[in-house]
């Protein structure tokens, strides 16, 4: 085992031996580690009193752990340069080829750079935050407490790693180090939203959310490092030369894999789309799992917000929206699809910005409020089974199974991205994926959603109304 | 010791080797000859498991380049075409740092680079930075460290191309020495007179295709015919002698004659002996220098993988 990780610590040993040779690096880990925490010490001294002055003591209490979290994280700024240019950097500089020449395994160089990039900015950032606490001792500053005190070094270490981990797979990619750079705002960006987000929760108090933030960052870590893992190919860091936009070859791929190989519409449905969803099927069965938890879930919700409507009677109200809803009127079809299918791509795009994770939201909101809406109704004297069979399966038939295989699609996305693939690049893994997710929603999910739609607006009500009234 | 069946690798649409096939046994040096962008550095970096090939298989070493890449690299010593040298470590912190990487002990390390250093005129400067080294320094350190392992298998790309003459030589004679060690090296070059000193095979590689592989003499008599001989006299002669049944003489002057031989061996002293029993004052028999420059100009323009072609 120790034989396995030997080379991984050479890697990174030399990385950081070289990284302490270079001024441009030492000195602002220096002026961040150990000027600016005095002036955060400063700044915390002269908050407090003035706070105090006010008697509003508890923004000093929360400013305190608030400045100690961004004191860790400015050295963490110079890892984002250093990961940027780990691969794609030696490229520049023609140092990789060797390297890549040697006995080491694709994922012992690329843990070996990921540890070099993290190791001497959380160096700094441990160093910074301890220089800060020292500081408030000696001033005589209440310390934060141990928990949160201990919720920042995790927060300040998780950060570090999502940070320069999703810098790695950016420099692994890139063709050049200019092109790094430019990317490199897909970390900023979000990484400067989460700050802000931390900072609320701070100020807040809410310290629970900062150890969910923690879970959320330490899997993302994990799904970044996969990636960075499951793509990095040396053949392609020494194949890739330009980074010219290939229009023609981009829809080509895409294509070919909407297509499938099919000759017309019938065969595309027979051949094409069965296929994709037996490549999804695994996706398929998390996301039903996922699906039914989410009910449950919203089910023992009830228990936390019940909710007692006195004189419920669902016979008058169903008819006044069957007035609103009148049969072969297309409208409320047309409105009731168009908000599917908008959740749909809302899911999509969750699910792009986040390996996936994300697209869930959409599913599990939408089961998780059935769930509570079921269970609330029941709880006021509905009867489970025709309101269950009257209200919600006539047209959730249809619109479960295409809220699935749509979300499905975009777990896809995500695995196929943290998968191995040595006959694709990241490109065509992405595009191939792509057209994957447009062949369900086209192929099944939008007409799926349409009938659903029929039935909720024309249909459901009616049967509802006979059952319940 | 380099066995290649049909080796091909494509870029997208890109054919940059066309289904290679060379042989080179322990103690051998194969040169690769070709224009820029022929293939040869595609086929090396193939050789050391650092591309995939599309098709065909290549061992080396006896290792399969796909199947056992990480044995196949640990047995290569490659010299790659850029040096990227690490400015800010010295000579034995970098040729430590390889050593490591091919998993030598300390002590190991410290005597192969010390020795290596020593041999290659490095010593004085060992502990200087690589960023101050000259560029004819950098590539006489890349080349240690792609020996510094000790590999039975070297590939290398360009070896003396940025050398000053005496480092030039220096490199060709470490090289030679190699080769009588039984290590097996494959070279690529554009310095056609270092080929000729160094190779044993020659494979001159156009368009990712091998369109010539053999020995010097192989690919001199199939670009430039026959071997050429050349009797000069004491004096000029008045007349041409007559010359053994199936050798023709293409050019002659007043005191010299050519004449070309399949079999040189058999031929020449029947030659010479009918020029002496005919009174003819020969003073010397030797054969027309002929350069690879000039075999390998005939492969590369009139080859009809490049529409050169006049024949």
């Amino acid at each position: 085992m120790a034989d396995r990780f030997q080379p991984v610590w050479i890697i990174a040993k030399r990385e950081i031996r070289d990284q302490f040779r270079d001024w441009r690096i030492i000195f602002p880990i220096v002026i961040l580690t150990l000027g600016f925490p005095f002036l955060m010490n400063f700044t915390a001294q002269q908050m407090l009193n003035f706070v105090r002055g006010y008697g509003a003591d508890i923004v000093g209490e929360r400013l305190v752990p608030f400045l100690m979290m961004i004191v860790g994280f400015f050295p963490l700024s110079a890892s984002l340069v250093i990961a940027l240019d780990t691969f794609v950097g030696e490229k520049e500089r023609g140092s990789i080829e060797p390297l890549l020449n040697t006995p080491l395994k694709d994922w012992q160089l690329y843990a070996g750079k990921l540890l070099a990039a993290i190791v001497p900015s959380l160096f700094g950032s441990f160093l910074g935050m301890s220089v800060y606490l020292g500081g408030l001792a000696l001033q005589g500053v209440p310390l934060p407490e141990f928990e949160l005190t201990i919720l920042i070094l995790l927060l300040t270490m998780v950060q570090a790693v999502v940070m320069v981990s999703g810098a790695v797979v950016v420099s692994s990619q890139a063709t050049s180090v200019r092109a790094a750079n430019l990317l490199s705002s897909f970390i900023i960006i979000p990484v400067a939203l989460l700050i802000q987000g931390e900072s609320i929760l701070m100020f807040w108090g809410t310290f629970s959310t900062l150890w969910w933030t923690v879970f959320g960052l330490s899997m993302l870590s994990i799904l970044l490092v996969r990636v960075g893992l499951a793509h990095f190919k040396r053949e392609e860091l020494l194949g890739r030369e330009i980074d010219v936009l290939n229009f023609r070859w981009g829809w080509k791929t895409f294509r070919r894999q909407f297509a499938g190989g099919a000759k017309n519409l019938a065969d595309w449905y027979l051949k094409a789309v069965p296929a994709a969803v037996k490549r999804m099927s695994p996706a398929i069965l998390l996301t039903t799992i996922f699906a039914v938890i989410a009910v449950i879930i919203g089910i023992l919700q009830l228990q936390r917000f019940p909710v007692k409507i006195a004189g419920l009677s669902l016979g008058n109200q169903l008819s006044q929206v069957m007035n609103l809803l009148p049969v072969f009127s297309a409208a409320p079809v047309l409105i009731i699809w168009l908000q599917n299918i908008r959740v749909q791509v809302v899911g999509l795009i969750l699910g792009i910005f986040s390996f996936s994770i994300l697209g869930f939201i959409p599913i599990f909101i939408s089961m998780a409020i059935s769930g509570y809406l079921v269970a609330m109704l029941v709880q006021n004297g509905v009867p489970a089974l025709p309101l269950i069979v009257g209200l919600f399966l006539p047209h959730s038939i249809f619109e479960i199974p295409a809220i699935i295989l749509s979300t499905s699609a975009v777990f896809q996305l995500g695995v196929l991205l943290a998968t191995a693939n040595p006959a694709k690049t990241v490109g065509e893994v992405w595009i191939s994926a792509l057209a994957d997710w447009a062949k369900i929603i086209i192929g099944l999910v939008l007409p799926l959603l349409l009938i659903g739609a029929a039935i909720e607006a024309w249909i459901t009500p009616r049967i509802a109304l006979l059952l319940l009234h | 010791m380099i066995q290649t069946q049909d080796l091909t690798k494509k870029f997208d649409e890109f054919l940059a080797v066309d289904g290679i096939n060379i042989d080179v046994a322990a103690g051998q040096v194969l040169t690769l000859l070709g224009p820029n962008g022929a293939g040869k550095t595609t086929t090396v970096r193939m050789l050391t498991s650092v591309l995939m090939p599309t098709s065909g298989t290549a061992q080396v070493a006896g290792y399969d380049v796909i199947q056992q890449a990480d044995k196949v690299r640990a047995c290569v010593g490659v010299l790659t075409e850029s040096h990227g040298l690490y400015r800010r470590m010295n000579a034995m912190e970098y040729l430590d740092f390889f050593g490591e990487l091919y998993g030598m002990p300390a002590a190991a390390r410290h005597r192969r680079s010390e020795f290596l250093l020593e041999k290659f005129g490095l010593a004085d400067s060992s502990r200087k930075r690589l960023g101050e080294y000259s560029k004819g320094m950098r590539q006489k350190l890349a080349l240690v460290r792609a020996m510094i392992h000790d590999p039975s298998v070297l590939l290398l790309d360009e070896p003396t191309s940025a050398m000053d003459p005496e480092s030039a030589r220096m490199v060709r004679d470490s090289i030679l020495s190699l080769r009588s060690d039984e290590r097996t090296i494959v070279l690529c070059t554009h310095n056609l007179n270092e080929a000729e000193e160094l190779a044993d095979q020659i494979a001159i590689i156009q368009q990712g295709k091998i369109i010539s592989y053999g020995t010097l003499a192989e690919l001199k008599q199939q670009f430039l015919g026959l071997p050429e001989f050349e009797v000069r006299f004491a004096a000029p002669v008045d007349h041409f002698p007559d010359l053994p049944h199936g050798i023709v003489s293409n050019e002659h002057g007043e005191d010299w004659l050519r004449f070309w031989t399949a079999d040189p061996r058999t031929q020449n002293p029947l030659v010479l002996q009918a020029l002496i029993d005919q009174k003819f004052p020969v003073v010397g028999l030797q054969e027309v220098e002929r350069s690879l420059e000039s075999a390998y100009l005939e492969a590369v323009n009139h080859h009809p993988a490049n529409g050169n072609h006049h024949g």
